[in-house]
């Protein structure tokens, strides 16, 4: 093949700002701190199962999960927002009236929401079918409430400020504890940020704060029950486990700590909070934690998402107890027009067009070749107002690219006059269901499908020279509240496939409009899906690393789909820890299907035989080295390579030309802001 | 009361001596200040913690002791375990074995519970496999006599590790814990459950987390362990067998060497290689205070009971004490381990120290009797960096004028081309009580210096003394001191070069002189050449041809008229200088060739078939007076005679050699050998005895009186100017102690006493004036009365109880004795007493 290798997407995702874990649910919210909101799946591998793009004047500083499905968000803004999960935007939001919002708690119940506002006032709201409501005012007094915890019955709540830490009785409203928190650091002139609280149910509060210590008090009287200097920066984050034996808190320099309550001998009542584990995935401030009842995860300003498995509480080693590093989203940014060989690259704000190289030289496998045309930044769409880009896509002519936000759809005619590029926008767009969760062109580029709300596809005719028409909308037969999230459509323009929120594909005939017929639910997220060019097999890749094929015209799983399931794939493969992100095809050999996730690419070879769980999965390095009669006996039907990392795209522009879109880390750390220099030993 | 039956080599100092933990005593109002116990070769040593004194040697094992530990039940005692395979209950106050447990397997480790009422456990190897051990538990039984043997052993784990460090009793004795590379593995006695952890095998950043050492909570459910990548790791909640838990500290860059709770286990110290102890606040990562530069790496820590003392040993064979605000206390240096022993043994004339390389750069003077550093003089001056592959600049010969007044060293680099030589001569100051530099001659040779004698002439004055160096340049040259004529010099005499010899430009290997000066051999590769030392004319050659000649020596006393010389073919040639023609020759492959001072003998170490064997001969006799076969499994690098204080009494014809000298080695790994006619118990040494009973002195008006007087006494030492007086009257007190132990009604009358008194106490002091000897002689019996007096009422009242019979005894004994005296015992024996309650 020959490889582009392309290093100019300047993507920087944002950082994390705040988790939030869906009490007894499988769910994990986290917030960027450009505004997106986005919600994790832990039943399906930690699948990132739903983006909210975010908006400019919208940041979130809390999120919290109440009346159990329902996810609300508070940010500087000063509004309390719910957000749609199944629309994926906002549903509605509601004006805290006390200036920015920079906590916010539910309780126990999910039934109240507790905000705390830069004027010092902690407000109750109500949460009432269809929205919330004011309740009451808590006691107000000077300085910003930066967290609050709610106690688990529900009767007090602890606010946490610069340099006090209150509780208030929710009956009264009064305030009935003033704890000063560096009241025996008495000469430190700096102020003590509380940054994060926690009540716990054996009436000790639980604080982190700016001086690195998380202290233990008891808030009836006021004293201090222990004291853990951590860090000697900020500890800025604190998660408590539901079963309260376990905390989790994160620092500036980028190293969280857990905390456990243990026995201090055996068989004794008497239990101390000793702090246990320390774990160093950040580089930057980790500003989020999260303690699910198997994991810890912390969220940090470098954009990684890490989840730390509990070895202990795993029943077994398998694809559960992996350590999972997210940074990149489980989405397609990237999208390619093959034909004229370009690049389309989705920011948060805006677009970019690039042409790729190309060269004239062959070579070896392994070389490097010398590029006679550098790749070239063609356009730059801007997005207007303060909404962020859903999605984007780019014609396989290169002459048509669509991008939509939360209120808009936009489509441009791009013309090409050598060296020249004009950009038209297309007037007289139809007025569609609004946003657009994924755009998708034919492979013909004369028809667009928009992926839309409540499981619908609406199929748009582009017309020359820059006009287009609404020819279809398609639905599911049953219906479904659900968004559609990806789509698929044949190279034959005859098959589209759709996925739904709700993990149901559904495939609907092009030519007559017509729902086809529904592939088989499986328990899992769909996390890529193709149609095979030749054979109009839909090949379909779960979030627990299985693969599926799916016959279309037969309407059942292929035989070969068949034989994966009844072998099994290798352990390795299952253990992986990030989803297939896309998945194309080799039209020269129809056997042949291209994955990749963001460490590796694989070329999975249909006619070769499965290996099983003792061969070596990676085994491309050792089988360069044997004789050819040893190779063929080896040989099986993952050939993986690792070459390109971290991988946001790979697409196959046509025979033998291969597209690689890298995203390295080092790029992006040089990007955020110095971190806390620490001094390191043998440095 | 034991016949001198053969020879015993006994170990006393150097190497890798303090295998295990120090244990300190005690703290107890009958004790006083507490004493440090330490093994050390095949002896425990008892140490004051207040004066760092060798109080007590406790010897009885035969083998290298591996564990003590005080029992439980009774402070006063102690158990020590032995390779030879017995456990002994000692009496350590007293420095008496109690009781012997003989076990019969190697015991490799020994630890001692509260909460077992009479059994220790102890590490022994696994019958039938080779490297595998497994932790006893051993009843003893209570059976009367001194001899029993202990055969109820029952296994308590499995496949534990041989060192004493890594295995630890929990809290109460609730569990024990034992690691072995990555493995942790904890047994609760009273649940009879086992758990196994393990940390991942992965070597991380080149550094591996095998497990080094383990320390168990005094009171919670928490056990440290040390790792070799340098981290420390906490267990908790390891009851369970999965929601176990650890948390990580991390200072070290290096191995863990070993780890201890502090009494209340809120602080745990750890000391590793980078020779800082760390002290560790309430397990947190953050709060942790250093105690830097203790010298070398850190090998055990152990804390004593009451929690205001620590004690580290250190792998240079010292120990140092800490206190509990983490504070510098004692330290107490035995023999320092250098890299490479280069400048040989050689002893200081002036103190009969032991004078060899210590640290780096440095040259240590070692007390053979004590097992304690004199003083570490720095030669090089030079800061030493610990880096690999650094050229260090080192010490690499020495050598002494007969009274040790003069110092001569050489230094060289590591480097083959261009060593740096230096050859330094010191002078040795009165006043200041050290050497002082006096000339420094820079590149006094071409090549390496190979060998350096000075001539060795006692009667002779100081201007005639000579200095020869031999070195690879194929000369050796002669150094004399000349009156400085520069009037701006501080010093009057410096040290120049006279006479450059050399030999058919072969390379000089060894010289020497004879005992009178007169003649000088120098050996060049195969030749021996022998000069007159006035004229510097060559005399004679002799060659033993094939193979370089090795060692020469020079015949003493009698047999002066011999030169004897040892080749690398293992020929030992003995020639006549009054003939030129060879005398005798034996086939025997020479390592070391050491002459007595003091006597006609020459020792010689062969090395045959991986040991090591001793030949004694005089030159006169080609016959070997006395051989041992087998004096150890190691390589012997380097022997030394030490002459002794006063001639011991041995009774064998055999031994005669020793009378007047002992005769040391050090082996290739660093330890330090002597021979010994003497059976174990003859060893302990009486004055110990006497020194213990002092310390444990309580503090009454009179024992003040005493000290004011001893402290004057002392001061009048030093004006004598004999720095080892106390040594020498330690050594008098035998002969005193036996004129005063015997009844007075058996006694002989007095003149005939007087001059054995007097005789007794002369002997070490010849070179005295007759006047000065009859003072000291007055003040010390005087002082030795009150010395043997004070004793006697301290052990008075500690065995209080035993028998007030002998108490009668000792009192008719004293009849002779003045009034004042009695009256004054009287007043004192009150004093203590009422000190006692």
């Amino acid at each position: 093949f020959e490889v582009h290798r392309v290093r100019f997407f300047g993507l920087v995702p944002a950082g994390v700002r705040c988790l939030a874990c869906q009490p007894r649910g499988g769910r994990l919210a986290l917030a960027r701190t450009d505004g997106a909101v986005e919600v994790y799946n832990f039943a399906a591998n930690y699948f990132q199962e739903k983006v909210i793009p975010g908006h400019e004047a919208r940041t979130v500083e809390a999120l919290c999960w109440a009346a159990g499905e329902r996810l609300f968000g508070a940010g500087l803004g000063g509004d309390i927002t719910e957000y749609d999960l199944a629309r994926l935007c906002v549903a509605r939001s509601v004006d805290g009236c006390g200036g920015p919002i920079w906590s916010m708690a539910a309780n126990s119940s999910g039934t109240q929401l507790a905000i705390g506002c830069e004027d010092g006032s902690v407000k109750l709201f109500q949460v009432v079918p269809g929205g919330i409501q004011f309740e009451r005012n808590l006691d107000r007094r000077k300085g910003r409430i930066l967290c609050l915890s709610w106690n688990p019955s529900d009767t007090h709540i602890a606010a946490g400020s610069i340099d006090i830490l209150r509780v208030f009785d929710v009956s009264s409203g009064r305030t009935i504890q003033r704890i000063m928190v560096n009241y025996h650091v008495q000469k430190l002139k700096r102020e003590c940020i509380v940054w994060s609280i926690a009540f716990l149910s054996s009436g000790a509060v639980v604080t982190s704060d700016s001086f690195g210590r998380v202290q233990f008090w008891d808030w009836e009287r006021g004293t201090l029950l222990e004291s853990h200097t951590v860090s000697t920066s900020a500890v800025l984050s604190l998660a408590v486990s539901e079963k309260e034996d376990s905390i989790i808190v994160g620092t500036s320099t980028g190293a969280t700590y857990q905390f456990q309550l243990l026995p201090v001998k055996m068989g004794s009542l008497e239990k101390r909070w000793v702090r246990t584990k320390p774990f160093q995935h950040h580089t930057h401030d980790v500003r989020a934690v999260a303690h699910s009842s198997t994991a810890l995860i912390s969220g940090g300003l470098d954009a990684q998402l890490v989840i730390r498995p509990l070895m202990e509480k795993m029943q077994k080693k398998g694809y559960e107890a992996a350590l999972r590093k997210f940074t990149f989203p489980h989405r397609r940014l990237v999208s390619c027009a093959r034909k004229a060989r370009l690049l389309l690259f989705q920011f948060s704000q805006h677009l970019e067009l690039w042409r790729l190289g190309s060269t004239e030289e062959t070579g070896k496998d392994g070389e490097v070749l010398p590029l006679c045309r550098m790749p070239e930044h063609l356009v730059q769409l801007k997005s207007k107002g303060p909404e962020h880009i859903y999605c984007s896509s780019v014609s396989p002519c290169g002459s048509w690219v669509a991008y939509s936000t939360a209120s808009r759809f936009h489509l441009y005619r791009v013309q090409y006059e050598g060296d020249s590029v004009s950009v038209e926008k297309v007037p007289k767009v139809p007025k569609l269901l609004l946003p657009a969760y994924q755009l998708q062109f034919s492979s013909d580029s004369d028809s667009l499908f928009v992926a839309s709300a409540r499981g619908s596809v609406h199929v748009l005719q582009l017309l020359e020279p820059g006009g287009c028409k609404h020819l279809h909308t398609f639905q599911p037969p049953s219906g479904s509240p659900e968004a559609v999230y990806l789509l698929a459509s044949s190279a034959d323009g005859h098959w589209l496939a759709a996925v739904g929120g709700d993990w149901a594909i559904h495939i609907y005939n092009l030519k007559c409009f017509q729902h086809h017929c529904m592939v088989p639910m499986y328990s899992c997220a769909v996390t890529a899906l193709a149609i095979h060019p030749v054979t109009n097999n839909l090949v379909i890749a779960y979030s627990d690393q299985q693969l599926f094929e799916f016959s279309i015209p037969q309407k059942q799983y292929t035989t070969w789909s068949r034989t994966v399931q009844n072998c099994g794939l290798h352990k390795v493969w299952l253990e992986r820890d990030s989803p297939i992100t896309h998945i194309t095809f080799n039209p020269k050999n129809p056997s042949h299907i291209l994955l990749h996730d963001i460490y590796m690419f694989c070329v999975l070879d249909k006619s070769l035989p499965l290996p099983d769980n003792s061969a070596l999965l990676m085994n491309q390095s050792t089988l360069k080295q044997l004789p050819e009669t040893a190779r063929q006996r080896q040989l099986h039907a993952f050939k993986i390579c690792k070459k390109f990392q971290p991988l946001l795209f790979a697409d196959l522009l046509d025979e033998n030309c291969l597209v690689m879109v890298e995203r390295p880390i080092m790029d992006i750390k040089t990007q955020l802001p110095p971190p806390i220099q620490q001094k390191k030993f043998g440095t | 009361m034991v016949a001198p039956a053969a020879l015993r080599v006994v170990r006393c100092g150097g190497s890798t001596l303090h295998g295990v933990r120090a244990v300190f005593s005690a703290d107890s109002k009958q004790v006083g200040p507490g004493y440090l116990l330490c093994a050390s070769g095949d002896f425990v040593k008892m140490y004051s913690v207040t004066t760092e004194e060798t109080l007590r040697l406790m010897g009885g094992h035969a083998d290298l002791v591996t564990g003590i530990q005080l029992n439980p039940h009774n402070h006063m005692q102690l158990y020590s375990s032995s390779l030879d395979g017995s456990i002994k209950l000692w009496d350590f106050m007293d420095g008496i074995p109690i009781k012997t447990f003989t076990i019969g397997s190697k015991l490799l480790a020994l630890y001692a519970l509260a909460s077992s009422e009479d059994s220790v456990f102890v590490v022994i190897p696994k019958s039938g496999e080779r490297d595998t051990f497994q932790l006893v538990s051993v009843k003893l039984t209570k059976a009367a006599g001194h001899d029993l043997e202990a055969k109820e052993l029952s296994v308590v784990l499995d496949g534990v590790d041989a060192s004493p460090k890594r295995i630890a009793f929990g809290r109460e004795g609730e569990y024990v814990a034992s690691v072995k590379d990555v493995n942790l593995q904890v047994y609760f006695f009273k649940q009879k459950q086992l758990n196994r952890f393990s940390v991942s095998a992965m070597k991380t950043k080149g550094g591996n987390n095998h497990f080094t050492c383990i320390a168990c909570h005094p009171t919670e459910d928490c056990i440290a362990t040390g790792h070799a990548d340098g981290k420390i790791r906490l267990w908790r909640n390891f009851c369970h067998k999965k929601e176990y838990t650890f948390s990580t500290l991390h200072w070290h860059h290096d191995t863990v060497m070993d780890l201890a709770f502090s009494m209340e286990g809120t602080r745990l110290l750890s000391g590793g290689v980078e020779s800082v102890l760390v002290l560790w606040h309430n397990e947190s990562d953050c709060q942790r205070d250093f105690l830097p530069r203790l010298g070398s790496a850190i090998e055990y820590i152990s804390m004593s009971s009451d929690g205001t003392l620590c004690c580290t040993l250190h792998t240079d064979n010292r120990i140092t004490i800490i206190n509990s605000n983490l504070r510098f206390c004692k330290s107490i240096q035995g023999l320092i381990r250098s890299m490479d022993v280069k400048t040989g043994l050689v002893v200081d004339p002036r103190t009969k120290a032991l004078v060899l390389n210590g640290e780096p750069g440095h040259l240590q003077f070692y007390c053979l009797q004590s097992d304690q550093q004199l003083f570490s003089l720095d030669i090089v001056q030079r800061q030493y960096i610990h880096q690999a592959g650094l050229n260090q600049t080192d010490l690499v010969k020495v050598a002494f004028s007969a009274q040790g007044k003069w110092l001569a060293t050489v230094e060289e680099r590591e480097e083959l081309s261009d060593p740096g030589l230096q050859l330094k001569l010191w002078f040795y100051d009165e006043e200041t009580q050290s050497f002082k530099l006096n000339t420094r001659i820079n590149t006094p040779h071409e090549d390496h210096i190979t060998d350096m004698c000075f001539r060795d002439m006692d009667e002779l004055e100081d201007d005639s003394l000579i200095l020869v160096t031999a070195g690879r340049d194929c000369v050796f040259k002669v150094w004399v001191m000349v009156e400085d004529t520069d009037p701006e010099a501080q010093q009057s005499v410096s040290w120049s070069c006279d006479f450059v010899g050399s030999y058919h430009n072969y390379q000089a290997t060894n010289c020497c002189f004879s005992e009178d000066g007169s003649l000088l051999a120098v050996s060049f590769e195969e030749t021996v050449t022998v000069w007159d030392s006035v004229t510097w004319d060559l005399k004679c050659t002799f060659c033993h041809p094939p193979g370089k000649i090795r060692n020469i020596c020079f015949g003493r006393l009698t047999c002066s008229k011999y030169l004897i010389g040892a080749t690398d073919y293992g020929f030992l040639c003995c020639w006549n200088l009054l003939s030129c023609a060879l005398e005798w020759s034996a086939h025997l492959n020479v390592l070391v060739l050491q002459p007595d001072p003091l006597s006609e003998h020459i020792a010689a170490v062969s090395w045959l078939s991986k040991e090591s064997s001793l030949f004694v001969f005089k030159p006169n006799e080609p016959r070997p007076i006395y051989i041992q076969k087998n004096l150890c499994k190691e390589k012997i690098q380097l022997a030394a005679f030490v002459p002794r204080d006063e001639p011991e009494t041995i009774s064998s014809e055999k031994y005669l050699w020793l009378r007047r000298s002992q005769l040391f080695f050090l082996t290739d790994t660093q330890e330090l050998m002597t021979l010994s006619t003497k059976s174990l118990e003859e060893r302990l040494t009486p004055s110990s005895k006497q020194l213990a009973v002092e310390e444990s002195l309580p503090v009454t008006p009179f024992s003040l009186l005493l000290g004011k007087h001893r402290r004057q006494q002392s001061q009048e030492d030093i004006d004598l100017g004999k720095p080892v007086v106390h040594n020498k009257h330690e050594q008098d007190s035998p002969a005193v102690k036996e004129l005063l132990h015997t009844p007075a009604h058996v006694l002989p009358s007095a003149s005939f006493l007087c001059p054995i008194f007097i005789n007794s106490l002369l002997i070490s002091k010849e070179n005295k004036s007759a006047e000065e000897v009859a003072d000291e002689v007055e003040m010390e019996s005087e002082k030795t009365e009150d010395d043997s007096d004070e004793e006697r009422d301290v052990t008075e009242m500690e065995q209080e109880d035993t028998s007030p019979v002998e108490l009668l005894g000792e009192m008719t004994c004293k009849l002779s004795k003045s009034q004042e005296k009695e009256l004054r015992k009287i007043r004192k024996m009150d004093y203590s007493w009422i000190a006692a309650f």
